[in-house]
């Protein structure tokens, strides 16, 4: 298979649609052959939309004729993790319970790209209720990673993580909430970003863990990852957590700036017990990269970070029992037939509509949450993040960027870790920290493992500072200069 | 029933009367068509949030001030989590350990005249919830086969007012709900029907051996929909737990319904055990920390509060050159017109002042019919115009929006003053009834008022009576 | 050592139905998790503040103006059962005696 149009990156297209040496049409037949072609296998959608995106192809094409000027977003065709409403197509979370659920609305973040001229190419799938780290949770069925069709893309946006890998959409949205951008992107070889929270809407985002949740990106580089956060990004009057317009929304313009002079802390914490050979070594090469290119490094600890695990487990679950609540069988939904009063009906409702892993956290939250343990486990939890942050503000106090490997592991196989959730659970131990203290994280590849799995590491910045984030991590890119391209791919 | 002292605390609900609801854009209107006044965020749609309404937080914050409560530099929303269909998103917006509200009191002045401080413990904002209807072939509730939804009330904001246990009969609690009522009024921060649910109450009681200082066990009473029926369902609940406790049965701290046709509290028996909220902090919306600056303006802003006015109209009223009665005084201060009363009689020196409050107390658009009433009350108190047909005029007025002098002049209601015109009249009317003069002559005097009334009528109701009485009484005597 | 919980009474809470299986295994499982996560008790000391919020801000907003409103159609689309424009549940026993 030769490098085709679904293949190049949005930045790559745009130039080449902008002199009209290609058309939107061309792109998103050419993203549809290979759907056609790799879907089968990857499964990554759960809800496919040909006819809307040709239509909205055909369109812009004929609004380029008129010569009118072209958003970076306009005519690339993109994927929405399931959890992202969408007015008229249907929005499952990867569950049972909403499987049917047609959103009246669209979320913030593809509203802003629809708007501009994005083509959506479908919804994907993730694990429900962006619970879990290798979207075995989804209720309908997992997603196969492209490098290994025998084991996961990561989670819980490992849909979102294995169109890009695949070139089945050219970028995707997901959603972080502990890792679930950054995550399945290091284990699929792509590049994730998880924003500021707040610097993109979630109005629309389905919440799971409101004060941690944030819309990131997936991207097959740098340099699109600061295009569509760009398009994204910005206060949205309906979000009361979103943040107001800062200056740096140009995430591309400082891109080429390189890392020289910058001050880079390499976690210490990050590379002990837990983690791969094959991570450490290859993460290990790209700080050498990094010190080689002019950078600035050094050693800084997370005192912390280790009991972040502990604080994620008990913040993030008792927020998504009360989230959770509404899917009752009222409004929306499934509702179990012929129970005999309304009780009833709620409690056998979410028995049925909920998977293994959003019961077990609903459980846990609720828990958390309930009379004589809300200070030994939701307070103090509280405490600890309070803590985390303290321990970000201090390493940035002379740092400006934090290095670390993403994900402790590469791609784990199907089904290994799916009775193990304290297991499942240390897959995230790394991206955690970010989500606790609000501030943005991005994973790009870095080599592969003795496996040919691929590895991520992690570049962190403070809150608001994507723009330095993005160009370290494109400064690295560019210096690293690996042509990934899965297997699947290959053959 | 001597010997007990009954304890009762209020917590009202306060629908504010925003354009808009607490936490969306949707009109917040009583009496739409079911399910129409709702959005993904009041429906609790998946994804949607809440962003609350910035009137809404003015209004409490304006609410708290009249109440003398402290502004909390800093206030959280939390969510209450507990299930129910009328809630959209199963938990409540509302607030915990950090209201917006801290404190306060509110002095009642109670049926005997005496005033009494009753403590406010806290004000804070939540959101509301939908209506259910139970739909049952019998129309009964605990029979009802299934439930209907209505989320247009969803999400309408609400302010919680707690009182401290400080009140001691239903007649106090009565009282205090009606001055809290009035000064929502004069904020006008609501519309305050209880009828239509826009303030609503609930009660807790309880019974204690007169002197003890122990509280008794608390029964919280739901469902009253009018201020009276609070006093009613308090005489039964505290007259119940008395009769109990006198006949050694123990009480159950519980929840009772007041049902209005019965005159009686039942026990709302619940199918879930003990409510557990898990309170925890709203993450979808950032704290409220009001300005000192604005927290000031907004109190230098607020209106005179009823209280404040009572007492200033009060006075005024009370002087006793102006020879009002208590009756008048009361009815005058219970309206919004003792002020149009205080500026008539203040351009109308020489009218009497029960003439003048004859014109204002019954007439609901007094204030904006001040100038006419002056011009009407001059023609009067100059015997130009009768008073019973100076109010006709001010009906006229109001429905034609034509000048009073206009008015009288078509109707030929000027008053005849004409010492010959009424003369002729008056011996025409002699002429007419000698068997009334005869009787007149023979001493029975009264008879005099038919003659006068005669004279009236033959005049096409224009003769000042007093002129004809005058005029009747020189003839006869000659 | 793993923290006991009361299952049937949190399941009662948050509304879940579950099958004994299920019980037996989530007893398991969230007292493994819960032994964890009390690690959290640790280190938080009496002196450091919660954080509920990771970015601080405080008074946002909205006008109160209206906004777009759903259709009665568009509001029960949605809905596993409607009647008369409302959302239709089954009998709700706990109201009343």
């Amino acid at each position: 298979m030769t490098a085709e149009l679904c293949d190049a990156g949005a930045w790559e297209l745009g130039a080449k649609l902008d002199i009209g040496e290609i058309t939107a049409a061309e792109v998103i037949e050419s993203c549809l052959a290979r759907v056609e072609e790799v879907e089968e296998r990857v499964r990554a959608f759960l809800t496919l939309t040909p006819e809307v995106a040709r239509e909205r192809a055909a369109e812009l094409d004929v609004h380029r004729a008129s010569g009118a000027p072209r958003s970076p977003v306009a005519g690339i065709p993109l994927a929405l993790k399931d959890v992202l409403a969408t007015k008229g197509i249907r929005t499952t979370c990867g569950s049972q319970i909403l499987e049917e659920y047609v959103p009246p609305y669209d979320a913030t973040a593809w509203a802003r790209l629809s708007g501009e001229g994005g083509v959506l190419v479908g919804k994907t799938n993730c694990d429900e209720f962006a619970m879990g780290s290798s979207t075995e949770n989804s209720a309908f069925g997992p997603v196969h990673n492209p490098w290994d069709l025998s084991r996961v893309p990561g989670g819980s946006s490992g849909g979102s993580a294995a169109a890009v890998a695949a070139g089945e959409v050219v970028w995707a949205l997901g959603t972080d909430t502990g890792g679930s951008v950054r995550q399945p992107a290091a284990l699929c070889g792509v590049v994730g970003m998880k924003p500021t929270y707040g610097l993109v809407s979630r109005y629309g985002l389905i919440a799971f863990a409101s004060s941690l949740d944030t819309v990131g990106t997936f991207t097959r580089g740098v340099r699109d990852a600061a295009l569509l956060l760009g398009a994204i990004a910005g206060k949205d009057p309906r979000d009361a957590t979103s943040l107001d317009d800062g200056p740096g929304r140009d995430y591309v313009g400082t891109l080429e700036k390189g890392v020289d002079g910058m001050r880079f802390g390499v976690v210490q914490e990050a590379f002990g017990e837990g983690v791969e050979p094959g991570v450490r070594d290859a993460v290990r090469a790209a700080v050498e990269r990094i010190s080689a290119m002019g950078g600035r490094v050094d050693e800084v600890s997370l005192p912390h970070a280790d009991y972040g695990l502990s604080a994620y487990y008990l913040i993030a679950p008792s927020e998504a029992s009360s989230n959770l609540a509404r899917y009752d069988g009222v409004r929306y939904g499934l509702r179990v037939p012929d129970a005999s009063d309304s009780i009833e009906m709620m409690a056998r409702t979410r028995g049925a509509g909920f998977g293994a892993e959003v019961k077990r956290r609903v459980m846990l939250g609720t828990y958390a949450l309930s009379a004589g343990y809300y200070e030994a486990y939701y307070g103090q939890a509280q405490k600890v993040r309070t803590l985390i942050i303290r321990d970000y503000e201090r390493a940035f106090a002379d740092h400006d960027v934090l290095i670390s490997p993403t994900s402790p592991t590469t791609a784990f196989t199907i089904g290994e870790r799916a009775d193990d959730p304290m297991a499942m659970y240390l897959s995230d131990v790394f991206t955690i920290p970010a989500n606790l203290a609000g501030v943005p994280a991005i994973t790009i590849p870095c080599g592969l493992d003795a496996n040919r799995l691929p590895v991520g590491v992690q570049l962190t910045g403070p809150v608001l500072a994507e723009a330095t984030v993005l160009r370290a991590a494109h400064a690295l890119e560019a210096d690293l200069a690996l042509a990934l391209r899965p297997p699947l791919l290959a053959a | 029933m001597a010997g007990w002292e009954t304890v009762i605390g209020l917590e009202c609900h306060v629908e504010l009367s925003t354009r808009t609801k607490m936490f969306c854009g949707c009109r917040n209107e009583f009496g739409a068509p079911p399910n129409t006044n709702v959005c993904p965020v009041c429906l609790g749609q998946p994804g949607s949030l809440p962003v609350p309404n910035e009137e809404a937080i003015r209004r409490i914050v304006r609410i708290g001030l009249a109440l003398d409560s402290e502004i909390a530099p800093h206030s959280l929303f939390h969510r209450k989590n507990y299930f129910y269909p009328d809630m959209p998103k199963n938990y409540q917006i509302s607030q915990y350990d950090l209201p917006i509200c801290v404190g306060g009191h509110l002095d009642v002045q109670l049926p005997s005249g005496e005033v009494k401080r009753v403590g406010i413990t806290r004000v804070h904002m939540e959101e509301d919830t939908g209506k259910t209807s139970h739909v049952s072939a019998s129309g009964r509730i605990h029979e009802a086969e299934h439930a209907l939804v209505d989320y247009n009330r969803a999400g309408v904001p609400l302010v919680e007012c707690v009182s401290e246990p400080d009140l001691r009969s239903p007649e106090e609690a009565a009282a205090y709900l009606r001055e809290l009522r009035a000064i929502l009024e004069a904020l006008d921060v609501s519309d305050v029907r209880m009828e239509e649910g826009s303030l609503r109450c609930d009660a807790n009681v309880s019974v204690r051996p007169a002197g003890s200082t122990e509280l008794g066990t608390k029964v919280e009473i739901k469902n009253m929909n009018s201020i009276r029926s609070l006093e009613r369902a308090l005489v039964f609940e505290r007259d119940r737990q008395i009769v109990a406790l006198e006949a050694g049965q123990p009480l159950v701290q519980e929840t009772r319904h007041w049902d209005e046709d019965s005159g009686s509290t039942k026990s709302m028996r619940s199918k879930e055990e003990a409510f557990d909220y898990r309170y925890f902090p709203e993450p979808d919306i950032p704290p409220i920390e009001p300005a000192r600056a604005w927290v000031e303006e907004l109190r230098a802003s607020l209106p005179e509060l009823p209280r404040a006015r009572r007492e200033r109209l009060g006075e005024t009223l009370s002087a006793p050159e102006l020879e009002l009665e208590p009756a008048v005084i009361a009815g005058l201060l219970s309206s919004d017109r003792a002020e149009t009363f205080i500026d008539v009689q203040r351009r109308s020196p020489e009218v009497g002042s029960r003439l003048i409050a004859s014109f204002v107390l019954n007439e609901p658009e007094a204030a904006e019919l001040s100038d006419v009433i002056v011009e009407i009350l001059g023609f009067v108190h100059g015997e130009r115009l009768s008073a019973s047909k100076g109010k006709e005029v001010l009906e006229e007025v109001k429905g034609s929006g034509r000048s009073p002098v206009e008015i009288i002049d078509e109707r030929d209601w000027w008053q005849v003053s004409d010492a010959d015109a009424l003369g002729a009249i008056a011996d025409e009317v002699i002429a007419e009834n000698p068997e009334v003069v005869e009787k007149f002559l023979a001493g029975k005097d009264a008879v005099i008022g038919f003659l006068v009334g005669q004279v009236v009528k033959k005049s096409g109701g224009s003769a000042n009576p007093t002129l004809a009485r005058q005029l009747l009484q020189e003839r006869l005597s000659r | 050592m793993p923290v006991e919980i009361d299952v049937d009474h949190v399941a009662r809470l948050a509304r879940l139905e579950l099958t004994p299986e299920e019980k037996e295994r989530l007893r398991e499982q969230l007292g493994l998790i819960l032994e964890h996560a009390a690690k959290v008790g640790e280190v938080a000391a009496e002196d450091v503040p919660p954080t509920a919020y990771a970015i601080p801000r405080s008074n946002v907003f909205r006008p109160d103006r209206p906004d777009a409103m759903l259709t009665q159609e568009a509001a029960l689309a949605n809905a596993p059962d409607a009647e008369d424009g409302r959302f239709r549940v089954p009998r709700i026993a706990e109201t009343g005696s």
